[in-house]
């Protein structure tokens, strides 16, 4: 492909204390594509994820953000990395003890050199853009567990990062809300060609939003398929991509054999 | 459009209408990394014009996000006739959407987040006390619960969590152990150089061995024991209770059909209650250790000599009464600790106060406690 790629993952391993989580893990994210990570629960999406941002630290292996290997020891580079990610969390991970303004509002105080009031107003447009408009005042614990999700979106995209990571983005919201946060995704990766790596189960938000997708599986450590989801829905042999797309429960017996 | 050219910084160029207006060409990017520059050189370089109309020309942007639409607000704001004479020519269609999404045209209306005003003193001062008339109503209606749930462990002494039991005990007690030993050790030492230096005066040197051991095991003994115990145990349970409560975990508890209170503070309860009295004892142990090793280096006392007065000195009743202290002082840590960890509401701030509060609260309460139990055993004993 003649697209450039912003992510190299390559023979990855990674797992915590004893157990192997991911091995021989490999992939590329091209830059300004939207990159789903699918599998069943406990198959190490979160593992993969927090691998590609420096929190834990390959077993083997290497990744490259945007040129940059990352290397949970080297501070400066990682750092470097940083300032070009966004990540949202699986539970939001806001400060409890500021208002959501001043959680969307912390990176750019610190990273840029903007007056207060343009500051407040760029932390009005980010919460305007998650629909969150008139909530600025609120504290974390006074949200429902969605809101909380699109207030930790607008601040993980508060500076308008390279790539934006996010883990179960859908989880805990409402269909509408669920096909809002699609449609701005998508938004955000058209208007400002974000990269966006998502891990998610919504099988509709996988084909409104995904150019490409990895499954990953709990028994095969690793990657069991790759592609676009619409051709994998079709045409992939893999039982459990079948099930997975076709919403099937797993058949005992295949269950054992496991994916090939 | 091409009337006067002003050489300006190599971003921007700036033009002067035949009809007067002025147009700014900007080149290359505007976003997050160059917005805040931006805003500072663009108002430095157009202070010199009077803005009546601003026309700016997005030809050579390639990218602008919402930090770019930031800076456009801004010249926005510096045209002297509102938004009036503000144009954006040459946008590409990209950048129009953006700015459709944003806004931009009632961006500025009202740009700044106003914290929430604060209320008038009486309010604020209204609203606390019914914060601490319903704490305190809270407070009792704990311990309500707490006698309930211990009447029930009572009656039906199965229901007792052991394992959870075990555990607190293991954790309040013989974790705790070695700090109180070595603090309680070094307490008798000083105790006894410190009185030493007034009884040798008067050749009263064995008297040492009755300060040391009356003293620890009537008052400083449980005092100590419990301070400590408040600092490592009554602090963790107030975090513990904190952050369970904060992530929904005592809601679960509830609604699975466990009470809270037995399930969470009767262990912990039962567990200090037990605890503490021990603690006690070895306090009293390593500070009469203490008061013998003054005793036997530095004051020419024998180690029997030393014991035989300590013994002389002591009464049964005043080691109960010292253990029995200390089993209160227990249950008053135990009750505090998780009062204060139910309290927690919001986030983690919130579990750092009750913390801090419940080792606070605890301590106070250890020393009032200790004061009453003094009057009463004047005027009763
Ligand atoms: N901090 C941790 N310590 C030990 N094991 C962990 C930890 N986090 C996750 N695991 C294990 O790693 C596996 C993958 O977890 P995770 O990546 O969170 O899965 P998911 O795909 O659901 O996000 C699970 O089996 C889980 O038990
Ligand atoms: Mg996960």
């Amino acid at each position: 492909m003649g697209r450039k790629a912003i992510i190299r993952v390559k023979d990855l391993r990674a797992g915590y204390g004893k157990d192997i989580i991911l091995d021989h893990v490999s992939f590329n994210v091209y830059e300004g594509e939207v990159f789903v990570i699918l599998g069943g629960s406990g198959c190490g999406k979160s593992t993969l994820l927090k691998a590609m941002i420096g929190l834990i630290e390959p077993r083997a292996g290497k990744i490259t953000i945007d040129g940059d290997e990352i290397c949970v020891d080297d501070d400066a580079t990682l750092q470097k990395i940083l300032r070009k990610v966004g990540v949202l969390y699986q539970g939001a991970a806001l400060f409890g003890s500021m208002t959501i303004a001043e959680n969307v509002a912390l990176p750019i105080r610190e990273y840029t050199s903007l007056p207060k009031e343009s500051v407040d107003a760029l932390v009005r447009m980010k919460l305007g853009l998650v629909n969150l408009k008139g909530y600025e005042n609120h504290l974390p614990s006074e949200l429902s567990g969605g809101m909380k999700k699109r207030a930790g979106l607008a601040r993980a995209m508060a500076l308008n990062p390279k790539i934006l990571f996010f883990d179960e983005p859908s989880a805990g919201l409402d269909p509408v809300t669920s096909v809002e946060l699609d449609d701005l995704i998508l938004y955000l990766n058209r208007s400002l060609g974000t990269t966006m790596v998502i891990v998610t189960h919504e099988l509709q938000s996988i084909f409104a939003v995904a150019q490409r997708i990895i499954m990953l599986d709990r028994r095969a450590k690793g990657i069991i398929a790759e592609g676009n989801p619409k051709y994998l829905r079709k045409h992939s042999q893999n039982q459990f991509v079948k099930q997975f797309f076709n919403r099937q429960a797993e058949v005992k017996g295949v269950a054992g054999k496991g994916p090939q | 459009m091409n009337a006067s050219e002003t050489p300006s910084p190599s971003r921007y160029k700036i033009s002067k209408n035949p009809e007067g207006g002025t147009t700014l060409h900007i080149h290359g990017n505007m976003d997050a990394a160059n917005a805040g520059q931006m805003i500072d050189e663009l108002t430095a370089l157009l202070s010199d014009y009077s803005l009546s109309s601003l026309t700016v020309d997005l030809e050579k942007v390639d990218y602008l996000d919402d930090f770019g639409t930031l800076v456009l607000a801004h010249l926005r704001k510096m045209v002297t006739n509102g938004g009036n004479g503000f144009y954006v020519i040459n946008s590409s269609d990209k950048i129009k959407e953006l700015l459709s999404i944003l806004h931009f045209d009632s961006l500025d209306e009202k740009m700044s987040i106003e914290k929430k005003r604060s209320s008038g003193i009486f309010i604020r001062i209204g609203e606390a006390t019914l914060q601490q008339i319903s704490d305190l109503k809270y407070a009792i209606s704990f311990i309500g619960s707490i006698i309930l749930s211990l009447v029930h462990i009572c009656l039906h002494p199965r229901s007792l969590r052991t394992d959870d039991t075990i555990r607190y005990m293991q954790r309040v007690g013989v974790d705790g152990l070695p700090i109180v030993a070595l603090i309680s050790f070094l307490m008798g030492l000083i105790m006894a150089f410190m009185s030493s230096v007034q009884l040798e005066q008067f050749g009263a040197n064995i008297y040492v061995a009755s300060l040391v051991s009356l003293s620890m095991t009537r008052e400083l003994g449980p005092i100590m024991t419990a301070i400590i115990v408040a600092g490592r145990s009554g602090s963790a349970f107030a975090a513990e209770i904190g952050t369970m409560k904060i992530s929904e975990e005592v809601d679960a508890l509830f609604t699975m059909g466990f009470n809270p209170v037995m399930f969470l503070v009767v262990p912990k309860l039962v567990a200090a209650a037990f605890m503490v009295p021990i603690l006690t004892l070895f306090s009293d142990l390593f500070a009469i250790m203490g008061g013998l090793l003054v005793g036997v280096f530095m004051l020419d006392l024998t180690a029997g000599a030393y014991m035989a007065q300590t013994i002389k000195t002591l009464e049964l009743f005043d080691v109960f009464w010292g253990v029995l202290k200390g089993g209160i002082f227990g249950v008053l840590i135990t009750w505090i600790g998780c009062f204060r960890g139910f309290q927690v509401r919001g986030g983690a701030a919130s579990v750092g106060q009750a913390t801090t509060s419940a080792v606070v609260s605890s301590i106070f309460l250890i020393i009032l406690c200790d004061s009453m139990f003094s009057v009463i055993l004047r005027y009763w004993g």
